[in-house]
């Protein structure tokens, strides 16, 4: 591997403690994400899957070992300077859309940029270029309830790209879709990384799985493989 | 985020549950509103009594008739008339500090002129009033010592009675008018001295005694219903006083030990202890109000907190998508802000229109106070800060994973 890691997780754990007992949801993981990747996380329910996804995501610190962003230690960072890089470096998309209600779709789209200091007019020009890229912009001035569970999907996506991020994380983005739609947004993350945009999607669906070019397996916080394959297997039709 | 921003979201979230929000800011409603009226009519009856002071002119002194006692039993204060033409006489001639002075005896009567008629005070004196309370003319002349002596039938109008007998071109200076079916000729008419002063008519204290108010079993000859006196100077006040006192003792032949049957009064002196009891009342008044603030205050804050507990996943999707702790927190601050402004303003409008229909139907005059209407937003204001902090504080402290995972 020639580009230098974007994210690199040394002997990564995270224990939970909950009424005195410990609970080990990583465990001393570590592996490197470079510039440019595609990565599946797969594992079982409760595998830990969830809990890396937020160290990366510079939502949560691991308890022992680091994450590097770019080379610096998160965990050095002020609890400012992480919201400031998720605003900018990071695009969540979440299993349940988690799109704000009671704000339309471009509104929704343009959110981080609130929080990047971006005026209004600004903010807006770039939620409709983003929208377009999903193929949502004719939806721009819809609510989420007044669309389908792929299409809130495509506007989180578009939400998640808005600042250009250096890495979007997606936490089983198709989990709550029908296999068809499924695979219309997989296919969109494909695409995405065809131009150069670095994704990390957490699935337990194996054919998903085998559409990205390097997958990694948890188990009981541990990793258990971390495999690239350098042929892709020929694309397989959506199993109903 | 910018504070602007954070007021754009407050609006935006607030436009949502319009009823909701407008009961909450009821309370600081409510407070403010009371704040505004109280001070209105406060300062409304401050300046009316400053206008009073002002009307009775400086260093007056007042007398009037006080206890009488009859057969050993002590009557109501001013239910005699115990002073008379040669008490104001001799209070004249023997008391140097003594300027000028004057007997009143008053009623009130319809005034008619040509078909206009009104209902006003009438005041039987001498032209010494006028010096006494520093009142010129603003027309015409002040009555002549034969119109004094002689009864004459001669009035002097307040300039409230001289606008409503007489259309605005109209001269009332030589104009007959009929009090009590006795014509009088206007000799002239007062300058302004204020709405409660100017409706009054002067007549000579002999015409009001022979012609109008002379039946009246309570009144001989020669007795006046009050006296006012001008002294000299401010620092005579006391001096004077005791100088009446002694002299209309002696003159009611009152022995030592038994009350006088007359009081002597500095107006001034009184309605300024009586402008520290209205702004006393007044202060506790607001204080009242302040209590309604307050309570507005906590329903805010309730509601507030409700706001973050129902908005927790909102909160933690603004945290995942880079909003800082701070961001969070000024976000909720802003609405707890714009409901408090928003509730100080429509108070402010309430209790601006909660005064004006007061002063309209109660006759009461009120002023609104530039003053109490900033002071009520500042209280807005910083009930706002005060009840929105913790709710506000609470949001930010949120973790965003825990608030992610809530339903
Ligand atoms: N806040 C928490 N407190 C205690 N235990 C937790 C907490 N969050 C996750 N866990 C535990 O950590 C383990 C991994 O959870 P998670 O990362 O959500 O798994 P996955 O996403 O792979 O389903 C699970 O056993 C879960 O119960
Ligand atoms: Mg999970």
């Amino acid at each position: 591997m020639t580009a230098s890691p974007l994210i690199s997780l040394q002997s990564v754990s995270r224990t939970y403690r909950t009424e005195g007992v410990a609970v080990a949801a990583v465990r001393n993981v570590s592996f490197d994400i470079a510039q440019g990747e595609i990565v599946a996380v797969m594992g079982p329910s409760g595998s830990g899957k969830s809990t890396l996804m937020n160290m990366i995501g510079l939502l949560d610190l691991p308890s022992e070992g680091a994450v590097y962003l770019q080379g610096a230690d998160v965990a050095d960072l002020s609890e400012d300077r992480r919201s400031a890089l998720r605003a900018r470096s990071i695009g969540f998309v979440f299993q349940s859309y988690n799109l704000l209600a009671r704000h339309d779709a471009i509104e929704n789209v343009a959110l981080p940029l609130v929080y990047c200091g971006i005026s209004r007019k600004e903010r807006l020009a770039r939620a409709e270029a983003s929208l377009q890229a999903v193929g949502m912009l004719h939806r721009a001035r819809h609510f989420p309830r007044q669309l389908s569970g792929g299409e809130q999907q495509r506007v989180a996506i578009a939400r998640a790209l808005i600042a250009s991020p250096l890495i979007v994380l997606a936490d089983e983005p198709t989990g709550a879709l029908d296999s068809r739609t499924g695979a219309e947004i997989l296919a969109l993350f494909a695409a995405l990384n065809r131009t150069g945009q670095t994704v990390v999607m957490i699935t337990h669906d194996p054919g998903i799985a085998t559409q990205c070019r390097r997958t990694i397996h948890l188990h009981d916080g541990e990793l258990v493989s971390d495999e690239t394959v350098t042929q892709l297997l020929p694309r397989r039709s959506a199993t109903s | 985020m910018t504070m602007l921003q954070g007021f754009q979201i407050a609006l935006h979230a607030l436009r949502l549950n319009p009823l909701r929000s407008f009961l909450t800011m009821l309370g600081i409603v409510i407070g403010v509103a009371s704040i505004v009226t109280v001070f209105a009519i406060g300062s409304g009856a401050q300046l009316r009594l400053q206008e009073q002071i002002r009307s009775i002119g400086a260093n007056v002194l007042m007398i009037t008739p006080g206890a009488v006692y009859q057969g050993g039993v002590r009557l109501k204060d001013g239910s005699k008339l115990t002073m008379t033409e040669s008490d104001v006489q001799a209070i004249l001639e023997q008391i140097p500090e003594i300027q000028a002075a004057a007997g009143s005896i008053a009623g009130t009567a319809q005034v008619i002129h040509e078909g206009k008629n009104w209902n006003t005070t009438i005041n039987g004196t001498t032209s010494g009033h006028f010096l006494v309370r520093d009142w010129q003319l603003a027309a015409g002349r002040s009555f002549s010592a034969t119109e004094e002596s002689g009864a004459g039938k001669v009035v002097i109008l307040g300039s409230t009675v001289a606008r409503e007998l007489f259309a605005s071109g109209d001269d009332p200076i030589g104009a007959q008018i009929r009090i009590m079916k006795v014509p009088l000729e206007v000799v002239g008419v007062l300058d302004r001295k204020g709405p409660a002063q100017d409706d009054v008519a002067f007549v000579p204290l002999t015409t009001a005694k022979l012609r109008f108010l002379g039946s009246a079993s309570n009144i001989n000859r020669d007795s006046v219903a009050y006296i006012i006196a001008k002294v000299a100077a401010d620092g005579q006040m006391a001096g004077a006083r005791a100088e009446i006192e002694n002299l209309l003792r002696q003159r009611h032949r009152i022995p030592a030990g038994q009350e006088d049957d007359f009081k002597v009064q500095d107006p001034a002196a009184a309605m300024e202890a009586q402008q520290g009891a209205i702004r006393t009342v007044a202060l506790l008044l607001v204080a009242i109000a302040s209590v309604s603030l307050l309570v507005g205050g906590i329903s805010i804050m309730n509601v507030m907190i409700v706001s973050v507990t129902e908005r927790t996943r909102e909160i933690g999707i603004r945290r995942a998508l880079g909003g800082r702790m701070r961001d969070i927190r000024l976000q909720f601050l802003c609405e707890a802000l714009v409901l408090c402004l928003l509730g100080g303003a429509i108070g402010v409008a309430g209790g601006v229109t909660l005064s004006m229909t007061v002063a309209r139907m109660a006759g009461w005059i009120t002023s609104i106070d530039g003053q109490a209407i900033g002071l009520s937003l500042v209280f807005s204001i910083a009930t706002g800060l005060i009840f929105g902090f913790y709710p506000a504080h609470k949001a930010s402290k949120l973790s965003p994973i825990e608030a992610l995972k809530t339903e």
